[in-house]
């Protein structure tokens, strides 16, 4: 498990039409582990996939991961993410599958959703939940944005960890 | 339920813990709230499963949860059903 300031674990996973994504050095990366049938990751999506817009012309790049069992639980099918992904709900964020769960796994990611933040070099510089209620959205990811304005500035941010609110990932047996 | 005179602390809370339990309770996600058997927002996907439930509050917002407002409906529909069968 990675704790903040240690490199973030590497990985390079599929998107939904099968090519391969992975962190590339860009200024801060945003790592989100969500899916498609947890009310918590739907409710917190808009807001998320919102970061995504407002930080792509500071360099931010965002990978939404699925790592949920989808044979016990169909509607996070590769189809099913598919289908979210053509209907323009990632809006250019690539939705990536993590068949095996191991990226998950090796970043402990606990829930979804979950947000890792990394910096251009790789090092995790936050981890937890977008903002402090997914009923809220006025919030508006307030804790994910604060993070990155701090990497993007070349600081720690204030707060480097949260605790990650949402549904268990749901981890094949 | 205290509004309506009720005591919460006559609810039943079951933990469904397998598959197997799931279909045979058809059990649709998690929450899922019953009044007398009858669920206060049946699902348009009534597959059984150990999923998480998606509602929608009464301002379109999604949540884990049933809008307070539609429980508090729910339940004064089942109190004057269960009045006017008496």
């Amino acid at each position: 498990m990675p704790a903040i300031g240690d490199p973030a674990p590497a990985f390079a996973l599929p998107d939904t039409s099968g090519t391969l994504h992975a962190p590339d050095g860009a200024p801060a990366t945003v790592v989100v582990f969500t899916c498609n049938h947890c009310p918590y990751a739907l409710a917190w999506h808009e807001r998320i996939m919102a970061v995504a817009r407002d930080y792509a012309d500071r360099g931010v790049r965002m990978l939404a991961i699925n790592p949920n069992d989808a044979e016990r639980y169909p509607r996070d099918s590769s189809e099913a993410m598919r289908e979210r992904v053509q209907s323009g709900e990632f809006d250019g964020v690539p939705y990536l599958r993590d068949e095996s769960q191991q990226v998950a796994r090796e970043y402990d990611a606990k829930t979804t959703p979950d947000v890792f933040v990394l910096d251009g070099s790789g090092i995790l510089r936050y981890r937890g939940a977008p903002d402090a209620s997914y009923e809220d959205p006025s919030l508006n990811a307030a804790w994910l944005r604060e993070a990155l304005d701090a990497v993007l500035a070349g600081r720690d941010p204030d707060t480097g960890e949260t605790a990650p609110v949402g549904c268990s990932i749901k981890w094949k047996s | 339920m205290r509004e309506l005179g009720l005591d919460p602390q006559s609810v039943i809370v079951r933990e469904v813990r397998s598959d197997g339990q799931a279909e045979d309770e058809g059990f649709v996600g998690s929450p899922t709230i019953r009044i007398d058997g009858a669920d206060v927002q049946p699902p348009e996907d009534p597959a059984a499963g150990l999923t998480c439930r998606i509602y929608r509050r009464r301002d379109g917002r999604i949540s884990p949860t049933p809008d307070p407002a539609d429980l508090r409906d729910a339940l004064s529909a089942a109190l004057s059903t269960t009045s006017e069968r008496s």
